[in-house]
């Protein structure tokens, strides 16, 4: 392997290296590898609130730090998985959930897309009754369009010549 | 009729980009957001004291109406509010209690000898686990709690004049009466 191969290969992995570390510091995780599951599982369904769109797992903020350590304090305790997020959101307010319980304030949030899909296919199957409805001849001629018509044939039949190209 | 129909995506369009454009007219930060304990009891806690100041309790709420600010000495917006905070304690007479959020207490204290401490009591919360209890996200933040120590608003960051004008002095007031 040339130096300049060594060189790429080094730096690539020194590129992967941040993209697969942790956050969760080894001195916070728990022995029990259950709960440890446990507390990973519920640190990322909470937001940081310090990045606001990370994770407390993902999040290297202080905050998020010490909410790990909440979590893994309240699971050790034996709290159960609701009763740790419903702790946490008691303080904090249903903003720290990433998603969204579904109650009558966040129906907006969880149905809007389902009515606007509705309404498109609502809009959809209008269109395509309308098409199918429609007569497959044309319209019927206008008078003028009619009395141009009669014209041009009497032009023909005097003349015995096809026009070349109808008026338009 | 139909004509006007095609218009309708312009107007949705259009009634889009105003409803986005509000909050960055008007300044409304979307981050700040409104605390989950608003109209509840302040929390269980207590804390012990910065020397020379008493700590600071659940206990100690209630009765009057207080402000319970959230600083640190590490916290440079904290310095930005604190002249302000100084004249409500001095002059309008609020009263407020601090609770000195994941702080060194020599630093602390340190830093009130500094810049003068208008607090009537402190509470050391070394490693923020009250914070927490109270939702802070950072610091400062600040709350109203009212006479009968239910927490009434929450200040997230510093303090303004124009915001102690138009909405504390009117609340404190109001809660006051």
């Amino acid at each position: 392997m040339s130096a300049r191969r060594l060189f790429v290969a080094a730096l690539l992995l020194a590129l992967l290296g941040p993209a697969t570390a942790l956050a969760v510091n080894p001195d916070e995780r728990l022995d029990d590898p259950a709960l440890e599951g446990r507390a990973r599982a519920l640190s990322q369904e909470l937001r940081c609130l310090v990045c606001q769109n990370q994770s407390i797992d993902d999040s290297d903020a202080d905050l998020a730090r010490d909410l790990r350590i909440l979590v893994r304090q309240r699971l050790v305790a034996g709290d159960s998985d609701t009763q740790v997020l419903a702790f946490v959101t008691a303080r904090y307010g249903d903003y720290v959930l990433l998603r969204p319980p579904v109650q009558p304030n966040t129906y907006a949030l969880w149905f809007a897309p389902l009515v606007i899909a509705l309404i498109g296919a609502l809009g959809l199957a209008v269109l395509a009754r309308r098409r199918r409805g429609r007569p497959v001849e044309p319209d019927p001629l206008t008078p003028e369009e009619r009395a141009k018509v009669e014209a041009l044939l009497a032009e023909a039949a005097t003349t015995g010549k096809e026009p070349a190209e109808p008026p338009r | 009729m139909r004509r006007l129909l095609y218009l309708l995506p312009l107007a949705v369009f259009g009634a889009v980009v105003a409803w986005m454009a509000v909050p960055l007219i008007t300044g409304d930060d979307p981050r700040d957001l409104p605390s989950a304990l608003i109209d509840r009891p302040a929390p269980d806690f207590a804390l012990p004291g910065l020397p020379p100041a008493d700590g600071l309790a659940t206990a100690d709420l209630g009765g009057e109406v207080v402000l319970v600010n959230f600083f640190a000495s590490w916290c440079v917006p904290c310095l930005a509010e604190h002249p302000l905070l100084t004249r409500l304690a001095r002059e309008e007479g609020i009263i407020i209690h601090a609770v000195n959020y994941k702080d060194a207490p020599e630093a602390a204290t340190g830093w009130l000898v500094r810049h003068g401490n208008p607090y009537a009591r402190i509470g050391a919360d070394r490693d923020g686990r009250v914070g927490i209890e109270w939702g802070v996200s950072g610091v400062p933040e600040t709350f109203v709690v009212d006479r009968d120590g239910r927490i009434r608003k929450r200040y997230t960051g510093p303090l303004t004049p124009a915001q102690v004008e138009a909405e504390l002095l009117p609340l404190l007031r109001e809660l006051g009466r």
